[in-house]
């Protein structure tokens, strides 16, 4: 049993760090239909940035925080504009395409910076454990968890409530419909593009304070095609559903199942999700009458 | 327009109080070509304020290249749009992007409903008010209060809209949903929602039944009349168009072939000539173009 807990919350941990990668992914796709496949090195940009700023540069942890999310929206700001925007209007495969040549770009940036050998740094999360019972849990994971959650919640209200959040699913909707309201589309995906990449380096911060700084940490990119393939390709709530579910799989898996099946069931359940319900949990399913 | 907060609607008062200028939009010798087909061919025509100017001619003319050149959907390779906004400030609308042109107060209605069919009809009219509210993520955030009280105002317009287009038992309905007749009405409250100083109409009544067509026709005069709105309108149903407008332009390959009240182009022979094998008479009864 206190294995069990601990298990839980380690997967927990993780699934959130996945739902937040993948919430990016989500805002992304929502607004322009765009399968970002930088999604995970947005996250390993995160955690190097928030080693430069702390363990290097020598800033207190709030205020690394705030230098982190701010660079990080300032690249994928340049991105948007420089590498995606000249592409609208071009085949959706390309602007696909491009993003897995910015992975790349991304992943040998970091790289040459801060070279291949893991990092570590004193984590801004309590470092210690908490005794409940028989088990013995991670502050610091127990503690990532309701983080997580407050910017994913956070990133459902946007969508909700705000002006651009509305714009945003009405250019999902309807594009010229859109345009003719006066919704500024290249707005929209920029607003699209910067929360995804707060979304991602919070994510990336955790990480760091979690498991430390490596360029492993990209390698996360790629499940959040389960996550997102189970949750659903356009909702925020799927994304924290299926990341903790892929979370919990990987740990119990891995555990009671046997070590090394855990890296491959994620990608079991996004095998069968696209069988019985390709449309995810929460997604849209989509209709069309002809 | 609408930075102060104003929710009232503007323009129709000021066209009352001040008098509109006599063109409130000038079209000059605007030339639109795809590839080798020219669907404007030097088009000179103007829109004067408070008129319910019709738009007519056989298919492929270029009456919906006209509105797409107008809400800058097309970009015309030559010539110019400019518009006299109501507070007698010149705008070239040739060289804006749509959401600017929509931000002037040009709200129109597409030839293929174009809604956002996810949504409720509620939340699409909110959507027409979308160049009316300021504010983004932040402000939205840091400002909650005044945005509320905002939201509110816009609330009550987007209510009175529904109620001038007897919207209310639809009001929570999803627009997908609904009867085609009633999407029609849909769209054309959405773009009223703008509060527009320019109204443009792309086949209103197209595939409507002759009851249906009656009671859009009623609503088009009704936004002319009551409001003083004025009204450019599209339409193949020559015999509603001609008992409603007070100034019909015959389009034919791209250029304007007739111009003047419906009596006038009932008798004029270029255009009985362009609805080859229409006989004077049957110009004003038919139910659809030739």
């Amino acid at each position: 049993m206190d294995i069990f807990l601990q298990l839980t919350v380690s997967g927990l941990s993780t699934g959130m760090i996945y739902a937040l990668a993948a919430a990016g992914f989500v805002v992304i796709y929502k607004a322009s239909d765009v399968i970002n496949f930088a999604q995970g090195d947005l996250l390993l940009l995160g955690t190097y940035l928030i080693f430069f700023g702390v363990a290097q540069v020598g800033l207190p942890w709030s205020l690394g925080v705030a230098v982190t999310l701010l660079l990080a929206v300032a690249v994928s700001l340049a991105v948007e504009r420089l590498v995606l925007r000249p592409l609208v209007g071009e085949p959706i495969i390309s602007m696909i395409m491009v993003t897995i040549g910015l992975s790349s770009v991304l992943r040998g940036v970091t790289g040459a910076i801060w070279g291949p050998n893991p990092r570590s740094f004193d984590s801004f999360l309590p470092a210690g454990d908490i005794v409940l019972g028989p088990a013995t849990l991670s502050t610091a994971r127990l503690l990532s968890i309701p983080i997580a959650l407050a910017v994913l919640a956070g990133l459902g209200l946007f969508f909700r409530h705000t002006r651009d959040g509305i714009a945003m699913r009405a250019i999902a909707d309807d594009q010229q419909a859109a345009l003719s309201m006066g919704i500024s589309i290249p707005r929209v995906f920029g607003v699209a593009w910067a929360l995804a990449a707060v979304s991602a380096a919070i994510g990336g911060i955790m990480l760091a304070g979690i498991v430390g700084v490596s360029p492993n940490v990209a390698s996360i990119g790629l499940r959040v095609f389960p996550v997102v393939i189970l949750g659903g390709l356009d909702s925020i709530a799927g994304a924290v559903l299926g990341g903790a579910i892929i979370g919990l799989l990987e740990v119990y898996v891995g555990f009671y199942v046997g070590h090394g099946l855990n890296l491959v069931v994620p990608y079991v359940v996004l095998v069968l999700m696209l069988m019985v319900r390709p449309y995810g949990l929460f997604g849209k399913e989509i209709i069309e009458r002809v | 327009m609408g930075s102060n907060g104003t929710v009232t609607p503007v323009h129709r008062h000021r066209a009352r109080r001040e008098g509109l200028p006599h063109r409130i939009l000038e079209l000059s010798d605007l030339t639109l070509r795809f590839g080798g087909v020219t669907s404007l061919a030097g088009l000179t025509m103007e829109v004067r304020g408070g008129e319910l100017l019709a738009l007519i001619g056989p298919n492929g003319a270029g009456k919906t290249s006209v509105l797409n050149c107008i809400s800058g959907l097309y970009r015309p390779q030559a010539g110019g749009i400019t518009l006299t906004g109501p507070d007698g400030a010149r705008h070239a609308l040739h060289r804006l992007a749509p959401h600017r042109i929509a931000a002037l107060g040009v709200a129109r209605t597409f030839q293929n409903i174009e809604l956002f069919k996810h949504l409720t009809v509620l939340d699409n009219l909110m959507l027409g008010r979308h160049v009316h509210m300021n504010g983004g993520v932040l402000s939205g955030g840091l400002y909650w209060g005044r945005q509320r009280a905002r939201e509110i105002e816009h609330r009550q317009y987007v209510e009175q809209v529904i109620d001038f287009m007897n919207l209310e038992p639809f009001r929570s309905a999803v627009v997908g949903n609904l009867a085609y007749g009633n999407q029609r009405l849909v769209e054309m409250a959405r773009a009223l929602a703008l509060d527009p100083h320019l109204l443009l109409l792309d086949e209103p009544t197209a595939g409507m039944n002759a009851e249906e067509k009656e009671s859009m026709a009623r609503f088009i005069l009704d936004v002319h009349e009551e409001q003083g709105l004025t009204v450019v309108v599209v339409d193949h149903s020559i015999d509603v168009i001609m008992d409603i407008a007070d100034r019909v332009v015959v389009l034919d390959f791209g250029r304007r072939i007739a111009d003047g009240t419906p009596d006038q182009i009932r008798n004029d022979p270029a255009v009985i000539d362009a609805y080859l094998g229409t006989q004077a008479d049957d110009l004003g009864r038919r139910e659809d173009g030739p």
